[in-house]
């Protein structure tokens, strides 16, 4: 082969990458939108009385999974199921987006953390990397870690909002979350970056409970935990 | 408390708090059990990735020596000795690329990439330096990756291995150099062929210098054709290649204007005030 018959077929090659990486975008746009509804419909939690709407509100966020569903099996047909990695930055951002809204709707659903699991079912992909497009651990990590800020965020509304006991409920969820983070060996990339933000999100909810805690608020909240929700 | 005065915000703060609230937090709870399994998913990947960003930098290191190896080959009668020499070297670095191979095996290549792609380079750039002394012509990817196949040998290379992939251990595996790694080693082999063509005048080789800068404008041609439809990693290199094409283009010129007038043995001065230039601008130690 001449140099220049190897240089059209390597040209072959990388035009047909870019063909993959631009249907591959298209894919992640609608997924983004679709994301940017759910996390406009989510944050109206942090209102007043948004704080009654959060049945309702989750139940919407479950229906919006199901075009997030049907979106990622659009994307799995987009490029060889077996180069999960060699595309993966382009969904990574918008995955690890919707990681942090499975887990938001779980936590307000059920006051728990979502595992990486039952996140993978809510997004209608695998657990694990050999039976298909998968949920990489990082990006289930940094998702969590958005739900960490998130309910730092909650925990301050909501004492606005006149529930002082969620806080503590948060404060308890979170410390268990931190200690969980603290197992883990990070390397000096954009989870580490991510994972470095939670002691402020930790230290954030610490306050709240103890500006509730020296003003008596909590031990009232005790009290009243029977009637609130 | 009541009365008083107010107290200050890190008085009793909720440091004994917090650390009460860490001792109830259970060990055993299905959280704590969860983020121990990723715990040891992360260490397991991480110190895969170690491996093969170990792996690549010795890849690197002996193709470079390669590559010095072969500016020492002339036509003189260790010529033959010093390919040779290079082949071993070669074949070494090659048995480091199956023990990369090794560790890809069951895994997406493209999650370690960036781990190995440096290595790869390298050993395209010696590969094809070696190909191009050998036979004038560059070597395809096609051919650079059937050397890249391998079969299990004996006993000893599959003891090496993790029990899971023991137990689905191939007959054969290969590494597959990607069309990227490729132009990325071919790019930065112009910069060697540049070089070669200073030091072949230097020899008294005058015939080199024209074949090379034919041959570097193929190159350069193929990598115009490419133009941005590559990464831009590959677009970044054409500034390069582009000086190294019109380094050479003006040894070639050099040779053609004043080979007539000078004696052969005073061409080698005329290029070696050049080299000194050449290798203050590509800052060579």
């Amino acid at each position: 082969m001449s140099v220049s018959d190897m240089f059209a077929v390597l040209q072959g090659a990388l035009g047909q990458d870019q063909d993959i990486r631009e249907e591959i975008r298209k894919v992640v746009q609608a997924l983004e939108q679709t994301a940017r509804e759910m996390l406009t419909l989510l944050q109206g939690v942090h209102q007043g009385p948004g704080f009654q709407h959060i049945p309702k509100k989750c139940q919407k966020a479950r229906e919006h999974f199901s075009t997030v569903r049907t979106q990622m099996e659009s994307l799995k047909t987009k490029f060889p199921a077996d180069q999960y990695y060699r595309f993966h930055e382009h969904w990574r951002f918008v995955l690890q987006r919707l990681v942090f809204l499975a887990a938001f709707v779980v936590y307000l659903e059920s006051e728990t953390l979502v595992t990486r699991e039952a996140v993978a079912e809510i997004l209608g992909i695998e657990a694990d990397r050999e039976r298909g497009f998968h949920l990489d651990i990082e990006d289930y990590l940094s998702g969590v870690l958005t739900l960490a800020s998130e309910l730092a965020r909650l925990a301050v509304n909501s004492v606005t909002a006149g529930d002082y006991s969620r806080p503590l409920r948060i404060s308890t969820f979170i410390n268990e979350l931190d200690s969980g983070f603290r197992l883990l060996n990070l390397k000096n990339d954009s989870l580490r970056k991510r994972y470095d933000g939670l002691k402020y999100d930790v230290k954030k909810i610490e306050e709240v409970v103890y500006d509730l805690s020296i003003r008596g608020l909590n031990k009232e909240a005790t009290v009243a935990a029977g009637g609130e929700k | 408390g009541s009365g008083g005065f107010r107290k200050r915000k890190h008085d009793n703060f909720p440091h004994g708090q917090r650390r009460e609230e860490k001792e109830n937090v259970n060990p055993c709870s299905a959280l704590m059990k969860s983020f121990k399994s990723f715990q040891l998913e992360l260490d397991t990947r991480h110190d895969k990735y170690e491996r093969l960003v170990k792996l690549s930098r010795d890849i690197t290191i002996e193709s470079k020596r390669t590559i010095f190896l072969l500016h020492r080959f002339t036509s003189a009668p260790n010529g033959e000795e010093i390919l040779n020499e290079s082949e071993v070297k070669l074949d070494a670095v090659r048995r480091k690329i199956k023990q990369v191979a090794q560790e890809l095996i069951g895994e997406d290549m493209y999650q370690f990439h960036r781990a190995i792609s440096p290595g790869l380079q390298e050993y395209v750039e010696a590969v094809s330096f070696q190909y191009f002394i050998k036979t004038r012509s560059l070597i395809s990817v096609e051919e650079i990756n059937k050397q890249l196949i391998f079969t299990a040998e004996d006993r000893e290379e599959t003891t090496n291995m993790t029990s899971d992939s023991h137990n689905k251990q191939p007959h054969t595996w290969s590494l597959k150099v990607t069309p990227v790694d490729y132009l990325l080693g071919v790019a930065d082999l112009t910069g060697e062929l540049m070089r070669l063509c200073i030091s072949s005048v230097g020899n008294g080789d005058i015939d080199t210098p024209f074949e090379l800068s034919q041959f570097l404008r193929q190159i350069y041609d193929g990598f115009t054709f490419i133009g941005n439809t590559g990464p831009y990693e590959v677009s970044k290199k054409l500034y390069t290649l582009k000086q190294s094409l019109a380094k050479v283009e003006n040894a070639c010129y050099t040779l053609k204007v004043r080979g007539s007038e000078i004696p052969k043995h005073m061409l080698a001065d005329v290029f070696s005030t050049k080299t000194e230039l050449i290798d203050q601008d590509e800052g060579l130690p």
